[in-house]
């Protein structure tokens, strides 16, 4: 058996000596293939900016949600103060999937950050990688101009192109990475977009019901209003704790 | 012998050290065969770590060329296949 050193090397060797047999001027194509190294460089940062953008678009989502909350909670407390208790459920219904919706957007935004993190301690380090290809580079460039024996010449410029597979093996890999991630956070921006979310929190027609009951209502009880939240209070209490804590019903239910 | 890992950089593995290094060698080739990845990372982070503590590292104005090459420490076992398939030496 060739070993898996075997089988990659011969792989890459006949790519490299495919590269700079073919080539009329070696020169020529290490240079070339320095000028694509610093482009895709480019296309690794432009991909980390494209990522930061749209963790961005998720940050916000995220806080919207947050304010949906809040309000359908703040719902809640008012409709149960006026005796609604209808819509109080349903305004708590609305608000747990909405609750549902930030933790999977905090994920999201948490494995964005992650990849982000790594993608720029890899672009660093390709950084490097290419510093050193331009350096080993021009050493063979130099050795050709100076036409010496032409057998160490070619032993020497395997030995840069290995380098250069080396390179472009590490800028497609982390080129493949950012394009998986922001095709992952593209598709949580287009589910954005289509309003999945926004249905979860906005729930379209229907809070619009909710809003205009509570608005007459909230017209209708502006007087009794300190005493409905009073009510609400006390409403609250006694109807959620059970269903808000399960554990503590756990520990009733215990002998 | 000069052996290098992608994306780490090059070592030198001297005799003595070899016949560790084809075992090992062998393990990850027969895993990355049968696409086991359990297999083909408990033989493979073996066979780096024999590279880096039996082997010394070449400096990186170095020019003489590898023997042999191997993969990035976090290849995957799907990775490794596709760029032995690009030859087709892996039938099927």
């Amino acid at each position: 058996m060739p070993g898996l050193s075997g089988r990659m090397s011969t792989v890459i060797k006949a790519k490299v000596s495919h590269l700079l047999d073919r080539a009329e001027d070696p020169a020529e194509t290490l240079d070339y293939s320095y000028e694509k190294q610093l482009e895709q460089l480019q296309n690794v940062k432009r991909g980390i900016a494209d990522i930061v953008t749209a963790k961005k678009r998720l940050q916000l989502q995220e806080t919207s949600v947050k304010e949906q909350t809040s309000k359908l909670d703040e719902q809640a407390r008012q409709a149960m103060a006026a005796g609604r208790e209808d819509l109080a459920r349903a305004a708590l219904e609305r608000k747990h999937l909405a609750e549902g919706e930030m933790q999977s957007l905090d994920q999201q935004v948490t494995q964005l950050e992650d990849q982000q993190r790594k993608l720029i301690d890899s672009e660093q380090k390709l950084q490097a990688k290419v510093e050193a290809f331009r350096t080993k580079k021009e050493v063979i460039k130099a050795q050709y101009s100076a036409a010496e024996a032409q057998v160490q010449i070619s032993a020497a410029a395997t030995g840069v192109g290995e380098e250069m597979a080396d390179v472009g093996l590490a800028m497609q890999r982390a080129l493949e990475k950012t394009e998986d991630m922001k095709a992952r956070a593209d598709a949580v921006s287009e589910l954005e977009a289509a309003g999945t979310f926004e249905d979860i929190t906005q729930l379209g027609p229907a809070q619009d019901d909710i809003d205009r009951q509570l608005e007459q209502l909230g017209r209708s009880n502006a007087v009794d209003e300190d005493l409905a939240k009073l009510k609400a209070e006390l409403g609250q209490g006694t109807k959620s704790a059970p269903e808000l804590d399960p554990g503590a019903r756990l520990e009733e239910t215990r002998p | 012998m000069i052996i290098r890992i992608f994306g780490e950089g090059q070592y030198e593995l001297l005799e003595p050290a070899l016949a560790r290094f084809h075992e090992l060698d062998a393990d990850s080739e027969g895993a990355v065969i049968d696409g086991d990845s359990e297999r083909f990372h408990y033989a493979y982070d073996r066979l780096l770590e024999h590279i880096r503590t039996q082997g010394t590292r070449l400096t990186a104005d170095d020019l003489r060329p590898s023997e042999l090459l191997l993969p990035p420490a976090d290849s995957s076992v799907t990775e490794v296949a596709r760029e032995m398939q690009a030859l087709e030496l892996i039938p099927g």
